[in-house]
């Protein structure tokens, strides 16, 4: 089973992630167990997964907006938000605007090109479930959540600016 | 100076030890050369034609000279005893090794230095008017709003791999001394009618391959919603902003894709849930930041200096230094001196350890031990007093920096070109140098008056040619090296009515050798159709247009098919 880090432990992953395929809008069966789909395949039948067994949780491709799920996003128990390659940044925002304007509190997982040295952003972002790339080292990776002790800016682990924790601490 | 409080400087401290950490795994062959590249780029180092280059911040040109000593020092350990200084007031080693990188950033450290997103697709070094602070025209110290900025886009999580490079300007005078409408976000102070500060935004500016102007998104920003209206900008970049095509990336590209009202609708639309959220800015910090820079105590000096004076009088040398590298200053009895690095014969913004070490003397002696790096590529001593400006001048002239040509044509801007970058077409420090040999009669050259004369070695425009007065762009035909020039280009409205605008190309390029014949009968058409020597060459250029200009150079229109012909059967 594959690993993953969640809430900055080692963890098993029970779920299975369902590529993008032609047969998105088809009517076939769903595999069971705890699954998590494309956009366009919840977009497409949404209202077959009620009566399912097993949690259901979507996943965003870099060039589709939290918008797609606002209304909806407590009916996940996973929002996987995928990086096609590394340096691709767009869901570092679309993380931020689900959290923090789209009110999603489950599980949010960076996958797809997920690497060591961008996970302590990932976080501050809002992500709180990295599926590394299969090449990472797991057990080492977990030390990079400590990597800076502050952030001068506004953050989902950090909803308060420096400037104003500052002040509120009384500090000059 | 801004002082680093313990979070500034820890935060400074960690990122060493996250990239010494990432140099070691990229050694031991754990990191690929890609994924080793984005992390390196956002620590400034570049790996160049030569060697590894490392760009190191000045954040908004602003020195203490402990940093430069720290610079000198650094410059004689890990690299060969010198430095540039490049158009973003930033300083650049050409020959440091890469696995002493780390070792380097320790060092810079120990100063409150840094090379923090010097590079990379991420926000740079935010840039301002290197007489900020000091200016008799100021509307804001911008220092202290540079600090902001610095504060909020360093490790700006969410702004962690934006689709491009990110450059930010910020001026807070009347005249524009930063090139806010060539940034992809600028900047100006403006006052309201009760006196409170906002800013006037500009966006999607920028050289490059697509040189534009920024568009006015807001007249108006009250300064509380500095960065939240930022973070609208930015956000919306970020999502939408093309990363197809790296030549197509930046938000220039995204403002004329949109247009610049549905840009606008689209950043007030994000800004809408933004606005008045925590990082609303309250006077308090703003304090604070003001509070942690150290000011100079200056003395009560009357507003001229009559030992001054007669040294005016009575020494024309001195005289037209004055005239040319001192500036008036807001309190009386004090000046700004601007040290030439654009002497002839050494590449423009090149600096040796020892005249480091020579200029923190001076600073040290003479304006309390700070100084600034323009955009110009030269230094700054911005609190001197007139009556310390005789010896100021001699200690200048014995070092090489007393070059009285600030505003004039040898004070060309130049990147370092194919001698050292990897995407250069073509080699830039020896026509900077070839022309200023030309130009080498200071009479001559006080005569022609003020122009900017910018040159880059390729069309990534890091000599800003789009904008210099006269441009010159090195480009490549058949693996050989070309010089095309443009007229008319203006970095901003230093003097009012003259906004900026970008060169036109005047027809076929050169060969190295002819650029300078060129260049002078450039300024010699200008010298023949000028009304007086107060009209400069570019108020010339935009009265009579470019086609005299053409002809001077070219010949007449019908003569000019024929020496097309000619040249280029000689390429």
């Amino acid at each position: 089973m594959a690993k993953l880090i969640k809430d900055r432990r080692v963890a098993a992953d029970t779920w299975q992630l369902l590529e993008r395929g032609p047969e998105d809008d088809s009517a076939a069966a769903l595999p069971g167990g705890d699954l998590i789909v494309p956009l366009s395949l919840w977009i497409a039948r949404r209202g077959d997964f009620g009566a399912r067994k097993g949690e259901i949780g979507v996943w965003l491709d870099a060039h589709e907006g939290p918008e797609a799920i606002a209304n909806e996003v407590g009916r996940f128990a996973v929002i996987a938000l995928r990086f096609p390659k590394f340096g691709d940044g767009r869901a570092y925002s679309t993380a931020r605007l689900l959290r923090e304007r789209y009110g999603y509190r489950g599980e949010l997982r960076a996958v797809g090109d997920v690497l060591h040295d961008h996970l302590y952003f990932m976080e501050q972002c809002g992500f709180d479930a990295f599926a590394l790339r299969e090449d990472q080292d797991t057990q080492e990776a977990l030390s990079v959540f400590s990597t800076f002790s502050d952030g001068y800016q506004t953050s989902v682990l950090r909803p308060a600016p420096l400037f104003r924790r500052r002040l509120a601490a009384g500090k000059p | 100076m801004y002082l680093y409080d313990e979070i500034d400087q820890k935060l400074v401290d960690e990122r060493v030890i996250q990239f010494r950490d990432q140099t070691r795994r990229y050694l031991a062959g754990k990191l690929s050369e890609d994924e080793f590249r984005a992390l390196r780029l956002r620590n400034g180092l570049y790996v160049q034609r030569y060697a590894p280059m490392l760009r190191i911040a000045i954040p908004y040109g602003l020195l203490s000279t402990r940093q430069l000593r720290k610079l000198a020092e650094i410059s004689r350990k890990f690299d060969r005893g010198y430095g540039h200084f490049s158009t973003r007031q930033n300083l650049q080693l050409n020959w440091p090794k890469l696995a002493r990188v780390p070792d380097i950033l320790a060092e810079l450290a120990t100063v409150q230095m840094h090379a923090i997103q010097t590079s990379g697709n991420s926000f740079r070094n935010i840039t301002t008017d290197h007489f900020a602070g000091v200016a008799r025209d100021e509307i804001v110290d911008s220092f202290v709003w540079c600090e902001v900025i610095r504060q909020w886009s360093t490790f700006n999580p969410e702004f962690s791999y934006l689709p491009r490079k990110f450059k930010f300007a910020m001026n807070g005078a009347r005249a524009d001394r930063a090139a806010v409408a060539v940034h992809d976000i600028g900047l100006h102070a403006v006052r309201d009618a009760k006196g409170e500060v906002g800013f006037k935004v500009l966006v999607g500016g920028g050289l490059g391959r697509t040189p534009t102007i920024g568009f006015v998104i807001r007249e108006f920003l009250p300064w509380p919603h500095l960065l939240t209206y930022a973070e609208a900008i930015l956000r919306v970049y970020n999502r939408y902003g093309r990363r197809d095509n790296i030549h197509k990336a930046r938000i220039k590209i995204l403002v004329k894709e949109r247009g610049p009202e549905k840009f606008r609708e689209e950043v007030e639309a994000e800004w809408a849930h933004l606005k008045d959220g925590p990082s609303t800015l309250v006077r308090e910090e703003i304090e604070r930041i003001e509070s942690r820079f150290s000011r100079p105590s200056y003395a009560n000096l009357p507003a001229t200096d009559t030992r001054l004076e007669a040294a005016l009088a009575s020494d024309r040398a001195f005289s037209s230094w004055n005239a040319r590298n001192v500036t008036p200053h807001k309190r009386p009895g004090y000046a700004a001196v601007t040290l030439s690095l654009k002497k002839t014969g050494v590449a423009p913004g090149d600096i040796t350890a020892e005249q480091m070490d020579a200029v923190a003397d001076l600073a040290d002696r003479y304006s309390f031990g700070e100084l600034r790096v323009s955009h110009e590529q030269n230094l700054i001593l911005a609190d001197v007093q007139q009556a310390d400006l005789p010896a100021l001048w001699q200690a200048a002239r014995a070092l090489g920096f007393a070059t009285p040509n600030v505003g004039l044509l040898t004070n060309l801007i130049c990147c370092p070109g194919g001698d050292f970058c990897s995407l250069a077409n073509a080699k830039s420090i020896p026509v900077a140098e070839a022309i200023q040999q030309r130009f080498d009669d200071l009479d001559y050259l006080h005569d022609i008056g003020e122009i900017d004369l910018n040159i880059s070695g390729c069309m990534n425009a890091c000599g800003h040619h789009h904008v210099g007065h006269i441009g010159i762009l090195g480009v490549d035909k058949n693996g050989e090296e070309w010089y095309q020039i443009q007229i008319g280009g203006n970095q901003g409205e230093i003097r009012p009515g003259t906004a900026a605008s970008l060169g036109k190309v005047i027809g076929p390029s050169f060969a190295r050798a002819e650029v300078p014949d060129v260049i002078e009968r450039l300024i010699e058409c200008y010298l023949g159709k000028r009304d007086s020597d107060a009209e400069r060459f570019i108020d010339v250029v935009r009265r009579v247009g470019v086609e005299p200009f053409k002809e001077s150079v070219y010949g007449k229109a019908d003569q000019r098919s024929a020496r097309r012909r000619g040249h280029l059967a000689a390429a």
